[in-house]
């Protein structure tokens, strides 16, 4: 599961150029060849009669190749004969392709599952040496450093720092403890230090492993409702041009230009969608695996199609929207104080500073021309006076002065112990950074001789840059974004208003998300969200969409529908993407394979008939050189078309977050008149080649 | 005015007066069906037949009360025909036979009026006027409520309720067709069609022969003909018989009323959903194929190559003189495309591709405008596929109006697909193996499949005109085409009403700039290309055998 992965928190900003675009899996034309075995084992009935159309094909090529035996047109039919069995295998080689993307990484998994043991311990506190196979529910092990974790359960002893690279691919190791919601761990991770006590919670074979692998290998894949519709549609299709060409016999023999039965079969595997027919289930594997290689493994295809539905998307403000921590924005000095000299006295009170916070006021300095060097050489003569809860102040006592900063109200009373007064300017600018969300520091000295405040450092929560643009294209693609966050109404809505989201949910408690969800589901609105913490299980679970973090409890994990492996914020905004362009490459390749109905009539009908009707011939707009070159032909491109469309059902067809209008009238330029044109001229471009062959053209 | 003038005039006139119409109208059938007040005369209707007017059904109850409806109306009409000596005013006409009977009460009563018998020779005029009449009113108004309960499907939410079948009926019948059928009759009497209860008069023509002039309730029948797309004629030249249809006002008047509540419709149900621009959208698409099928046929009856044709200024067989080209291509074009079938000229004698134009408009399932009711609802169902296929193509699960079509919807939408294709090459198929091409005309040539083929399509698509040139009185002919009439109209019935109760109990889903916008000139693009692919290229293996070799040759 070492798969790169393209954004990461600790990244920080939102990369627009990894996010945006959802990347596609690579696909080389090795791989087909290697899916061939696959694909001529798929060839047994069980197997065809899963997908309808494609079953078509196959009896049509099993009866003729009986009739290769009695047709006289030896060399068509058995060249017909050929293809027709050549589009059903390349049909299997587009599910095996997509299937056997997931099948190496399984076999690590599984290989990784097998072989281990885990120390389970008795009712009496000893230890016994059991396959971690045999691990029940309630089963309580020890893992030392060094020791793989033989099944998903709750840390309920001790604490340790944990390799959770098989699952997420993430090096840098994870700290694991009894209680709070840090306690879940995965089987298949490798304990680094310490000893912990693990109690199971999953059934063997139920693990989250087990369930990855049973994933990444798409073997219980179930057919998603959509996906069952579509196949409604391409059953029934197949069934109206059965008919179509089963009736055709009579009337064509009532006409005297009866047709071979291998025309006729020829006919109807070119009418019937054979090329979305194919590939539809090549597609929903890919989808998955789209997500798998994002590292987010989604527990249902439901739920990767619900993420292409979403209209509602939740986020937790930290993380995702913002940066996370608090950083200085600006210096403001009060109006009688130097500017610089402001900066200087700021920089050394936070020089001793290691908070995110501290260091954000470190660096702003140095923006501001301070000389760090100095100020430290300065500093060294002083005394740190750390933050307390108690003064709500922090600072530095120099022999000639002392330097405070901290929350207004404590600083200003501090002056006031000591007899000095903030100008009322600077506590209005101190207000006004309050009112607008931020949070004012007020920075003061004191000497033997006088005291003053100098000014007031403005912290403020950071919008991620690039986010604002990337919630106007959800806006654009109908995709409402409602901020959640623990932060005061004040704060909340002056992030809101900056980050553009939609709507926002201040002093959000999980009981609020949940209501939240619930009164957009009653709207209409599909939602989807993610959680990391046990308190979010209920408000997971009811949405729509429910990505868990990795790094979440036990109870999250099992409440959402999804669990994202590098437990990233950002990453909804990607399922959300990766679920449309699931659905748009569905549609796109129904419409193609619909779309190319036009050109195979104008190819096989006058082949058919032209022979009784010679005025027919006028439908010959492609001048195909023979009937039984033009028939031929067009069965070729119809199976060709299946391989040449399969890189693109895995990559899935690109997409670009844009109004429904817009992409609509995209897809339907490519792939509806595309459809429409593509055959004409690649039947065209066969028939050139294959009128060569002796006794076709 | 030279004829194209003349032409172009009359159909300008045609579709202003028509998009005048439609709006009023429109808005009128769906206050009336949406109304909460039951006047007077209904609600008497409602205490004699006991029937509880506030009742809401489920979908499944709608059917059910819509299918002991038509059963009833086809047992009393076929007991009607089978009994029609005892009756008053039989005009000394015997009973029908088994097998016409039954064809003719499941024609009549499927909204086809396909007749495999001439109506001056066969019924008398309580037949005609209690039996034939009362159905071509209240099938009309079962395709009108199936319609309204579709959309209502789609407004409510939550629910398993989608009105009241009776009372929607009476509506409809009382309201809305009964007012309008007075005019149009009262229209039709000024223009000089007949209505009496006389019998047949022998008179002396003035060259001294004998000439038998029949008389009958013919204006009251005509109007509903046509208003309820219909088509049974009451003679059996139908709207080419002088006492139905005598001028080329009352050929106007007729294919107006033809068209006049199928394009009415897509207003009426622009307004129950709150969304005009959704029913604009569909009207459009209708207008569209209207346009296209009618340039086809005009053009394929005025220019075909020939010098008997090319003297006649146009293919002149089988079209009255009173009438010319353009207006019996007018007419049919209106026939065929709604599920009409009154013919003012012959079919058969249209050039190949004139003749196979008006075939395809059939198969199409005829949705621009359509039946009655059947148009609207059959269009809708061609828009759930679109949006299905449309809609993956914006990246959402497809919804059409606010409604997710899935796995059910589409079961029930694929399923009206399949029916109807089916039940036609199946038949012809049957026809052909069970040997019944010599029925045709033409036996043997692209002209009689075609024959063949029209009238499976003909009764299929509930549309009931036909090709003439069949020999349709055959028993093969009168219980297989009466079987497709009722299966092409109940059983698609059934899907729609089943279709409707699914998405009524769905919530409905707002709309937003991620959901696909069906009331577009995109989307009306896209279902017009689906109507052609889905709909159209089904039949051309079949239609490339007949009408097509017919026309290239």
């Amino acid at each position: 599961m070492n798969t790169p992965t393209l954004d990461r928190t600790e990244a920080g900003t939102v990369n627009r150029q990894s996010t945006a675009r959802v990347a596609g899996g690579g696909f080389r034309p090795s791989a087909l060849v290697a899916a061939l075995p696959a694909a001529l084992r798929k060839l047994h009935p069980r197997h065809m009669i899963a997908t309808p159309v494609m079953f078509v094909v196959y009896v049509g090529a099993v009866i003729c190749t009986v009739l290769c035996v009695t047709e006289e047109q030896k060399t068509f039919t058995i060249l017909a004969t050929c293809w027709l069995w050549l589009t059903v295998v390349f049909a299997n080689a587009a599910d095996a392709v997509a299937e056997g993307r997931g099948k190496a990484q399984a076999a690590t998994l599984r290989a990784g599952r097998d072989t281990l043991t885990a120390r389970r311990l008795r009712a009496d506190g000893t230890e016994e040496s059991v396959p971690a196979a045999e691990l029940k529910v309630g089963d309580r092990v020890v893992c030392t450093a060094g020791d793989v974790i033989p099944g998903d359960g709750d840390v309920t002893e001790g604490v340790a720092s944990v390799d959770e690279s098989a699952i997420t691919g993430e090096s840098a190791p994870v700290v694991r403890e009894s209680g709070g919601d840090r306690s879940s761990v995965t089987g298949g991770t490798r304990v680094l230090s310490d000893r912990i006590v693990v109690t199971i919670t999953t059934k063997p074979g139920e693990s989250f492993v087990d369930r990855m692998i049973a994933l990444v290998e798409g073997s219980k894949r179930q057919k998603t409702p959509n996906e069952i519709a579509l196949n409604i549609l391409l059953a029934t299709m197949t069934i109206i041009f059965l008919l179509v060409v089963m009736t055709l016999y009579p009337m064509a023999e009532y006409s005297g230009a009866v047709p071979s039965i291998v025309v006729l079969v020829c006919l109807l595997v070119c009418l019937i969608p054979t090329t979305i027919g194919a590939l539809v289930s090549c597609i929903g594997v890919a989808g998955m695996d789209r997500l798998v290689q994002r590292n987010v493994l989604a527990m249902s295809g439901r739920a990767v199609e619900a993420a292409g539905d979403v209209s509602t998307l939740l986020l937790d403000k930290t993380g995702t929207i913002t940066y996370g921590n608090r950083q200085a924005a600006a210096l403001i000095p009060d109006p009688e104080v130097d500017a610089d000299v402001l900066r200087d006295v700021v920089l050394l009170s936070s020089l001793a500073d290691e908070t995110p916070e501290g260091r954000s006021i470190v660096e702003l300095c140095q923006q501001y021309g301070a000389d760090i060097d100095a100020a430290r050489r300065r500093a060294d003569h002083g005394t740190i006076v750390e933050f307390s809860a108690a003064t709500r102040m922090s600072g530095v006592d120099l022999p000639d002065r002392q330097i405070r900063k901290g929350a207004v109200t404590a600083v200003s009373d501090w002056l006031a112990e000591n007899h000095f007064h903030v100008h009322q300017q600077l506590l209005g600018e101190a207000d006004e950074i309050s009112a607008d969300g931020g949070t004012a520091l007020l920075v003061a000295e004191v000497t033997p001789a006088s005291g003053r405040a100098l000014g007031v450092i403005h912290l403020k929560d950071v919008v991620k840059p690039g986010i604002k643009e990337r919630f106007s294209e959800l806006r654009a693609m109908g995709i409402k974004t409602v901020m959640i966050t623990g932060d005061s109404e004040l704060t909340a809505r002056s992030i809101a208003a900056e980050a553009g989201v939609d709507d926002y949910l201040a002093e959000a408690t999980p009981e609020d998300k949940l209501a939240l969800i619930k009164r957009e589901q009653i709207q209409g609105r599909i939602v989807a969200m993610t959680g990391d913490g046990t308190n979010d299980a209920p408000a997971l679970a009811q949405a729509d969409v429910g990505v868990a973090m990795n790094t979440g409890t036990a109870a999250a994990k099992e409440a959402g529908n999804m669990v994202d492996l590098d437990s990233s914020p950002t990453k909804l905004i990607d399922i959300v993407e990766i679920g449309k362009q699931l659905l748009i490459t569905r549609g796109a390749l129904t419409t193609f394979s619909l779309a190319n109905d036009i050109a195979k009539y104008f190819a096989i009908l006058p082949a058919m008939f032209m022979g009784v009707f010679p005025g027919l011939a006028a439908l010959n707009i492609m001048r195909l050189s023979s009937p039984t070159s033009a028939i031929l032909s067009a069965v070729i491109f119809n199976a060709l078309v299946i391989v040449g469309l399969i890189p693109l059902a895995l990559k899935g067809v690109s997409y670009r977050p844009s109004s429904a209008a817009k992409l609509l009238a995209r897809n339907l330029a490519i792939y509806g008149i595309g459809g429409v044109v593509v055959p004409f001229v690649g039947i065209k471009l066969i028939d050139l080649l294959v009128s060569l062959i002796p006794g076709i053209g | 005015m030279t004829g194209w003038l003349a032409t172009g005039l009359e159909i300008l006139t045609l579709v202003v007066l028509l998009g005048i119409v439609q709006r009023p109208l429109g808005d009128y059938i769906a206050v009336t069906l949406e109304s909460k007040r039951h006047l007077r005369v209904e609600r008497g209707l409602y205490r004699f037949l006991r029937i509880d007017s506030a009742a809401d059904q489920k979908w499944s109850t709608y059917l059910i009360s819509l299918l002991a409806f038509s059963l009833a109306g086809f047992g009393l009409l076929w007991l009607i025909l089978s009994t029609q000596q005892w009756l008053p005013l039989s005009l000394g006409h015997g009973p029908m036979s088994a097998d016409q009977g039954f064809n003719t009460a499941a024609s009549f009563v499927a909204n086809t009026n396909w007749q495999s018998y001439a109506g001056e020779s066969t019924l008398g005029h309580t037949a005609q006027a209690a039996g034939l009449t009362v159905q071509n009113f209240v099938s009309a108004a079962v395709g009108i409520v199936v319609a309204v309960a579709l959309i209502r499907g789609f407004v409510r939410n939550h629910t398993d309720r989608l009105g009241n079948f009776w009372v929607d009926l009476t509506r409809v019948v009382v309201r809305v067709l009964l007012p309008i059928a007075v005019v149009g009759a009262t229209l039709l009497i000024v223009c000089g069609v007949i209505q009496n209860l006389a019998s047949p008069t022998t008179i002396t023509t003035l060259a001294g022969v004998g000439q038998t002039i029949p008389g009958g309730p013919v204006a009251s029948q005509e109007v509903i003909k046509l208003l309820g797309t219909n088509g049974g004629g009451f003679f059996n030249a139908n709207s080419a018989h002088p006492l139905e249809n005598p001028n080329a006002a009352s050929n106007f008047l007729q294919y107006f009323l033809i068209l006049l509540i199928p394009v009415s419709l897509p207003r009426t149900i622009g307004r129950l959903l709150g969304n005009y621009r959704q029913g604009l959208a569909i009207l459009g698409v209708m207008v569209a194929l209207w346009a296209i099928s009618l340039t086809v046929t005009m053009v394929s009856e005025s220019a075909h190559p020939g010098s008997a044709l090319q003297a006649a200024g146009g293919a002149m067989e089988g079209k009255e003189t009173r009438f010319g080209v353009a207006s019996s291509v007018l007419f049919a074009t209106a026939t065929t495309l709604t599920s009409t079938g009154a013919v003012d000229s012959m079919h058969s004698s249209y050039t190949g591709f004139g003749g196979g134009m008006l075939l395809l408009n059939m198969l199409i399932g005829e949705v621009a405008p359509g039946g009655v009711g059947s148009g609207i609802y059959g269009i809708l169902i061609l828009a759930v596929i679109t949006v299905f296929v449309a809609g993956l193509m914006v990246g959402r699960t497809p919804t059409f109006l606010g409604k997710q079509i899935g796995t059910t919807q589409m079961k029930w939408a694929a399923g009206y697909l399949l029916v109807v294709p089916a039940l036609v090459l199946v038949n012809t198929a049957i026809a052909l193996l069970g040997g019944n091409q010599d029925t045709a005309a033409n036996p043997d040539s692209p002209h009689g499949l075609t024959e063949l083929l029209y009238a499976s399509g003909s009764a299929a698509n509930n549309n009931g005109s036909a090709f003439a040139g069949l020999s349709a009185n055959t028993p093969f002919w009168n219980i297989s085409l009466g079987v497709l009439m009722l299966l092409g109209r109940f059983v698609c019935i059934g899907m729609v009403l089943a279709l409707a109760g699914s998405v009524a109990r769905q919530g409905s889903r707002p709309d937003d700039a991620g959901t696909l916008p069906t009331h577009r000139p995109l989307f009306a693009t896209m279902l017009f290309g689906m109507v052609i692919l889905v709909s159209a290229l089904t039949y051309l293996p079949a239609l490339a055998l007949g009408p097509i070799a017919e026309g290239l040759s």
